[in-house]
């Protein structure tokens, strides 16, 4: 007698079966993108102007010429910063999303001291630079004392603060004796800074009308850097994604949540005001109540768009970098810069929804088929 | 005494929209769903509203597409956040980029006349909170139905029940048989409705323009509203009427000779919500799964 294996319960799936699983997840992705450039073009269209001009425009914008890249880096840099930060935070398990008030304070605390402190410029830019950085973690860091002190939700209070930041920072440059700019005689008083002294500001590397660019983008990179190596390979970076990923598992295991976590706000926080100061001193030199301009939103849409992956989020900061530098460029056809809002938003809807998909149709397949 | 009388009435009328708006995001909220879209669905109705009242030369055919416009806000956010179970900020934070890119895109020069006043004689010569409380433009008047029928709702209909359910414990809520993600959808189309009918009273009723980015943060503003007042009803309007009537003082106190700081006023709403979580987050006042998405079978 010889016993016989029963059936596997499950038959492999069929060849044309498994290709097409494995060719619904790209197909998905682009065919959500065509919808998204679809829609934007209906958009342009119907405003009676031509998508083909608008999107020429945004590459001459962004890509078209040194002086071109060289903005569409500066806008980059910013944005990278941010989106590093939100990662080690969502990598966490916290959801920070009041990046545009804590780099608009960043800026603010940068512009006190380029303005107001003596001594050597590369170390005033330095110490600018290091106050923006504090500035933002103290900000991020009042959330996370409310949170591990008084179990306030995260999210709440950091987006709170954004509008708070917006007033403290509105309150600044109205006062005379805090941040506004002297006046000059037979000249109406504008709610904003002095421009930061030359010496104060970060170098840039080459001319205006050639390929120029912020050296901030290489404090960029390197943050980058640093964020991906530690997130992968150090002991922090483990015990945060522990954190993040099982919190009961953690506590567990010895890793103290406001310790780490609260950490992880205060970093982020700190990069969105590194951000601010960057911005500052590497590009807009000073500092009024628009300032943040969307930034801090935007950076937190790349961490997502990059799906927390710090190295990922370098290529999808450029993207929304060239798009911010192009909307500058559209004017100039006729079409509102507003369009690039609206594409950026579209994209975003456009990234996340193939991977929401494809989890929805798995959790919708039958348990037994799927093994 | 005259003074007294006339912020009132400015802090009412500035109330008035807000007040529309927190209706929905109370109901949203409770039902589990932290609305951040609540600005673009009162922006993009605010906007729809002046070009629908242009189009049609009638400002209260305008206030119903506002109304579908803070619908159609809803069903996308519902649609991404409760079917495809992506995180509700990152939804919220996008669409409101995307109302006010669309809507600042497609800003043209419309107008509307505003809807009608409608003046209860008699009553509107109270002293004092007369002018506030009957002196109005006539939809503000549907708040005195909409009120008791969204407590009604949510905390007298079986409907409110399940929905609350899926705000406190959606896990429990599905074991009994309540769909968890349906009844989020639906308490977000209902703030949709809202706030959407509330961005347009704003356009169409009191300013009878669009300007670009109009709601300005009121939308953020109601969302502080609702965790102001502890996630009850009643809370959720004294903070709207708190918060009117900051913005009313803003406005009044400068032309009445005093001097007070503005920053400090703008900034105050998201001051009390703060502090006012401060203390409510240790008694768990807030839905106990509120933001969470909801996916059967994870806990």
């Amino acid at each position: 007698m010889t016993l016989t294996r029963p059936p596997a319960t499950t038959p492999a799936p069929a060849p044309l079966v498994r290709l097409r699983s494995r060719l619904t997840a790209p197909l998905l992705y682009v065919v959500s993108f065509a919808v998204a450039l679809g829609l934007a073009t209906a958009l342009v269209t119907l405003a009676g102007h031509s998508m083909g001009d608008a999107l020429l425009a945004l590459y001459q914008g962004s890509l078209e010429g040194g002086a071109s890249i060289g903005q569409t880096i500066d806008e980059t840099t910013p944005l990278l910063i941010v989106a590093i930060g939100a990662i080690v935070c969502a990598r966490a398990g916290i959801f920070n999303i009041g990046q545009e008030g804590q780099l608009i304070i960043g800026a603010m605390a940068g512009a006190a001291i380029g303005l107001f402190v003596p001594g050597p410029g590369w170390l005033v830019g330095f110490l600018a630079l290091l106050g923006a950085t504090l500035a933002g973690a103290v900000w991020a860091g009042i959330p996370a004392v409310l949170h591990y002190w008084r179990g306030v939700d995260v999210v709440i209070s950091t987006m709170l603060m954004i509008f708070v930041a917006m007033q403290v920072v509105s309150f600044a440059v109205n006062r005379d004796y805090l941040l506004q700019e002297t006046a000059v005689k037979g000249q109406i008083l504008s709610p904003q800074s002095n421009l930061l002294p030359e010496g104060v500001r970060l170098p840039r590397l080459g001319e205006y009308p050639d390929f120029n660019l912020g050296t901030g983008f290489f404090i960029a990179l390197a943050i980058t850097g640093v964020v991906a190596y530690l997130l992968r390979y150090s002991r922090w970076g483990f015990r945060l994604r522990m954190l993040g990923m099982n919190p009961v598992a953690a506590r567990r295991a010895g890793v103290s949540a406001a310790a780490l976590g609260g950490g992880a706000l205060l970093l982020s926080g700190g990069a969105a005001g590194l951000a601010g100061g960057v911005m500052l001193t590497g590009s807009v030199y000073r500092i009024q109540a628009g300032f943040a301009d969307n930034v801090g939103w935007e950076g937190l849409l790349v961490a997502l768009v990059a799906r927390n992956h710090p190295l990922v989020a370098i290529p999808v900061a450029l993207f929304f970098g060239m798009l911010r530098a192009g909307g500058g460029f559209l004017a100039s056809t006729g079409v509102p810069r507003y369009l690039v809002s609206v594409v950026t938003a579209l994209l975003v809807l456009a990234a996340v929804f193939p991977a929401a998909y494809a989890e929805l149709r798995k959790r919708r397949r039958p348990a037994a088929v799927e093994a | 005494m005259d003074s007294i009388e006339l912020i009132l009435a400015s802090a009412v009328r500035l109330a008035i929209p807000l007040a529309f708006a927190a209706l929905g995001e109370w109901i949203a909220e409770r039902a589990g769903t932290l609305n951040i879209s609540l600005e673009g669905m009162m922006l993009g109705g605010a906007f729809t509203a002046v070009a629908g009242a242009h189009m049609t030369g009638s400002p209260s055919a305008g206030l119903a597409f506002g109304v579908a416009a803070g619908l159609l806000v809803a069903v996308v956010h519902a649609t991404f956040s409760h079917r495809l179970s992506v995180n509700t900020y990152v939804v919220g934070l996008t669409l409101n980029v995307l109302v006010l890119g669309l809507t600042s895109f497609l800003i043209m020069r419309t107008e509307s006349r505003q809807v009608d006043k409608l003046t209860i004689p008699l009553l509107s010569d109270i002293p004092v909170v007369g002018p506030a409380l009957f002196d109005q433009r006539w939809p503000a008047y549907l708040l005195i139905g909409l009120v008791p029928a969204a407590f009604w709702l949510v905390h007298r209909s079986r409907w409110g029940l399940e929905a609350r359910a899926a705000g406190e414990n959606p896990g429990s809520a599905d074991v009994s048989g309540i769909d968890v993600n349906k009844r989020r959808r639906q308490a977000l189309m209902i703030c949709g409705v809202l706030a959407g009918f509330g961005g347009a009273y704003l356009a169409v009723a009191e300013v009878g323009t669009f300007n670009q980015n109009m709601t300005a943060g009121r939308g953020y503003m109601v969302i502080a509203a609702v965790i102001f007042g502890g996630w009850l009803l009643r809370g959720t309007l004294a903070g709207v009427l708190v918060f009117g009537a900051a913005d009313a003082m803003r406005l009044a106190l400068p032309a009445l000779g005093y001097e007070l700081n503005p920053q400090f006023l703008i900034a105050s709403p998201y001051l009390l919500a703060l502090i006012a979580m401060t203390f409510f987050a240790k008694s768990h006042r807030g839905p106990a799964a509120l933001g969470q998405p909801f996916v059967r079978g994870i806990t």
